[in-house]
């Protein structure tokens, strides 16, 4: 027995390892776009986000003031200062006076520069140069430090991303428009669906079994068949491209979705309650705002998540129903092509737009995953 | 008007149009033209409730013909005929057809599609198998899952944004800031790649964001599925000297393939319509064309509706066994 109970305890550690390898590879990348998110542009230009969140050691090539900072001090000339700037969170671990040996002194050590002429580098960047003669030149030394840096992150970007009202390429008011377009394509399919699924699930008429097949039929019929018939429809009609067309567009190819999974889960309610309820009287239209609507919250509830992340997330009908030549209405999904295209290095412009617009599906996601799940399982398994 | 303006009063409208119609309607029908009273009674009953069902999928059935039915026949009319200036058109036939197939770029985005649907459906479902099977195993077993479902509450903008991050290449002097290229330099590579311009594997990089996305789609339901196992079968199996692996692959799997198969099909479906992906992280240059894009390319850049709408059909032809299949399933579960 001993030996199986062994090789069931190392299958048990294998199976937490591979889970938890599998975990970090699906997190490592949205977790990359998030630090980025918080780091300048220097700082991601420079080293890899993954490097930014333990101290990171880097070597760093600063300069002394030079000439014009001397002081006369007992005969002698000193310049004095801090390498960076001002004495900040960064310890100087080692340095060097020349790029080929940039690890010849210690933190406190002081080189030779000249017969005359001396440096003293302390570890938080104080430096003092002493020399005999005046300081010639208008540039300082060069003083080469290895140096541990402490992370550093910033809500600069996101405050230029969002509030900024002299970057013209904001997300703000995509963000609104956004959020524009997705609520109403949100809750009037739900509504339109709602009461067609309560028909073919607890109504009999001639045509019923068709009309579900074709519901199904009509589930899986790609999108991209409907741009052009559409688009023409729309200007014909004179919607043309705007909030109109797109929250129709978006009712519109909901609908099946939302039907099918309403009407599988209304035809699984107890008969007994929609029974009775007649035998009391009660019209249709009772039977379904008074018992069918409240009983199937999940579904409903189950439904609009999904259309919630498809309305929000959709790039194609936005570009074909909704942004006009003014790009007035431009949403999020858009905006970020569009910053890839012209921004495409600035990643902290970048990250930080991406992470606007993924912030609220992430939201609705955590907080609502269990009707997700619940809606998906409805919508696949038969 | 304010946009925002402009919402609320299309909620209020649309909804209180919904609302408003279902339930005026219902009075008419009722109070009006079949009124429940006099001699006729029972029938005007009968005959109501006869009308009633369609009172209640007009709306439904107005909009599924005008947004998805119509836009079918539509398409396929376009995919016929040329168009003509002053808004006219001339059947042409099996033109526009022609024509494409003889476009280069087209049977690129055909052989690229056909790698999508091969590598992504597999990989997502094989993925999601794995971390079903896994994460059932573990107590933090629904936290590893809620983080590999993740990806599915993303956009493919965004995720083409993380993935362009992951795959972005610094010249050698530099400090890597994509994680591909660092880990390439770390085991030996010479010099950082641009992966998103070798053609071949630039395809293989595009269907990765996609697998990364389905992954937790696949687990879910499998999941699901593994859970619906009944306990006697392993049990049975356990008893009988099956390993773990053995447990899995002959009499897990086997139980599950009817939700294997539907998986795999729904994921087929997405690599059918993906766009964003390659729209905005290559847009279809080095060789990475799909159908989907080539179809936007054409409608949109070179306002050709033609072959525009020609591979439209084909991308409807491609999806028509698979929508075939599911309402013969459907049907056969109504009986």
């Amino acid at each position: 027995m001993a030996s199986i109970a062994g090789t069931k305890s190392s299958l048990v550690w294998a199976v937490h390892l591979s889970l938890l390898a599998m975990v970090l590879l699906w997190l490592f990348p949205t977790a990359g776009l998030l630090v980025s998110s918080f780091r300048t542009g220097d700082q991601i230009a420079t080293s890899g986000w993954w490097k930014s969140l333990g101290d990171s050691e880097q070597n760093l090539t600063l300069r002394t003031g030079g000439a014009a900072e001397q002081a006369e001090k007992d005969g002698q000339f000193v310049i004095e200062g801090n390498l960076f700037g001002e004495p900040g969170e960064a310890v100087i671990s080692v340095w060097g006076t020349s790029s080929r040996s940039i690890s010849d002194y210690q933190a406190g050590d002081t080189a030779d520069l000249s017969e005359t002429e001396k440096v003293t580098v302390q570890a938080n960047g104080d430096y003092t140069m002493i020399n005999s003669e005046a300081f010639s030149g208008g540039r300082g030394q060069r003083i080469f430090v290895t140096a541990e840096t402490p992370p550093e992150f910033t809500l600069k970007n996101y405050n230029y991303v969002l509030f900024d009202p002299s970057n013209r390429e904001g997300m703000a008011k995509a963000f609104f428009n956004t959020l524009t377009v997705t609520i109403p394509a949100t809750i009037i399919p739900i509504l339109v669906a709602a009461f067609a699924a309560y028909a073919l699930a607890w109504m009999d008429f001639p045509g019923r079994a068709l009309l579900i097949a074709v519901v199904v039929g009509l589930l899986v019929v790609p999108l991209q068949l409907a741009l052009i018939p559409l688009l023409k429809l729309h200007n014909e009609i004179g919607i043309g491209k705007g909030y109109l067309g797109a929250w129709l567009a978006h009712t519109g190819f909901g609908l099946p979705l939302a039907i099918y999974l309403l009407r599988n889960y209304m035809v699984g309610l107890p008969r007994d309650i929609i029974e009775n309820a007649k035998v009391d009287g009660a019209t249709d239209f009772q039977i379904f705002t008074k018992i069918i609507l409240p009983l199937s919250f999940p579904a409903l509830a189950s439904f609009a998540i999904f259309q919630f992340l498809w309305t929000w997330n959709d790039l194609l009908v936005a570009l074909v129903f909704l942004i006009d030549s003014t790009g007035d209405t431009t949403v999020m999904t858009k905006q970020i092509v569009e910053l890839l295209g012209t921004r495409g290095g600035n990643w902290e412009i970048l990250a930080t737009s991406a992470f606007v617009s993924i912030a609220v599906p992430l939201m609705v996601f955590f907080a609502m995953q269990k009707y997700l799940v619940r809606g998906l399982l409805a919508g696949s398994v038969k | 008007m304010h946009p925002a303006l402009q919402a609320v009063l299309t909620i209020v409208i649309g909804v209180g149009g919904c609302v408003g119609y279902f339930y005026f309607s219902n009075q008419f029908l009722d109070k009006v033209m079949f009124r429940a009273s006099g001699p006729n009674a029972g029938r005007n009953i009968s005959r109501a409730n006869m009308i009633r069902p369609w009172l209640f999928l007009f709306p439904a059935l107005a909009a599924l013909s005008v947004y998805l039915a119509y836009p079918v026949i539509e398409t396929l009319r376009l995919s016929l005929t040329e168009r003509l200036p002053g808004n006219e058109s001339r059947f042409v036939g099996l033109q526009n057809y022609q024509n494409m197939f003889n476009e280069p770029k087209f049977w690129e985005a055909m052989r690229n599609n056909m790698m999508w649907l091969l590598i992504v459906p597999a990989f997502s479902t094989m993925f999601g198998l794995l971390a079903a099977q896994l994460s059932d195993r573990v107590r933090w077993g629904n936290l590893a899952k809620s983080l590999i479902f993740m990806p599915m509450a993303i956009s493919f903008v965004g995720a083409a944004v993380i993935w362009k991050l992951v795959y972005d290449a610094r010249p050698i002097d530099q400090d890597q800031i994509g994680v591909m290229n660092a880990i390439y330099l770390f085991f030996g590579g010479t010099e950082p790649q641009n992966w998103l311009t070798i053609p071949g594997w630039n395809n293989i990089f595009l269907m990765a964001v996609l697998v990364w996305i389905q992954t937790g789609f696949a687990m879910v339901i499998l999941s699901a599925a593994l859970r619906g196992i009944p306990e006697e079968t392993v049990e049975a199996a356990i008893v009988d000297g099956a390993n773990p692996f053995q447990v899995f692959f002959k009499i897990k799997v086997p139980q599950i393939m009817g939700t294997i198969v539907v998986v795999w099909t729904t994921i087929t479906i997405v690599v059918l319509k993906v766009f964003d992906i390659v729209f905005a992280m290559t847009n279809g240059q080095w060789e990475t064309q799909v159908l989907a894009n080539y179809m936007y390319d054409k409608l949109f850049r070179a306002n050709d509706w033609g072959i525009g709408s020609a591979s439209a059909m084909i991308i409807m032809l491609l999806v028509s066994p698979i929508l075939v299949w599911n309402v013969y399933n459907a049907r056969k579960e109504m009986q």
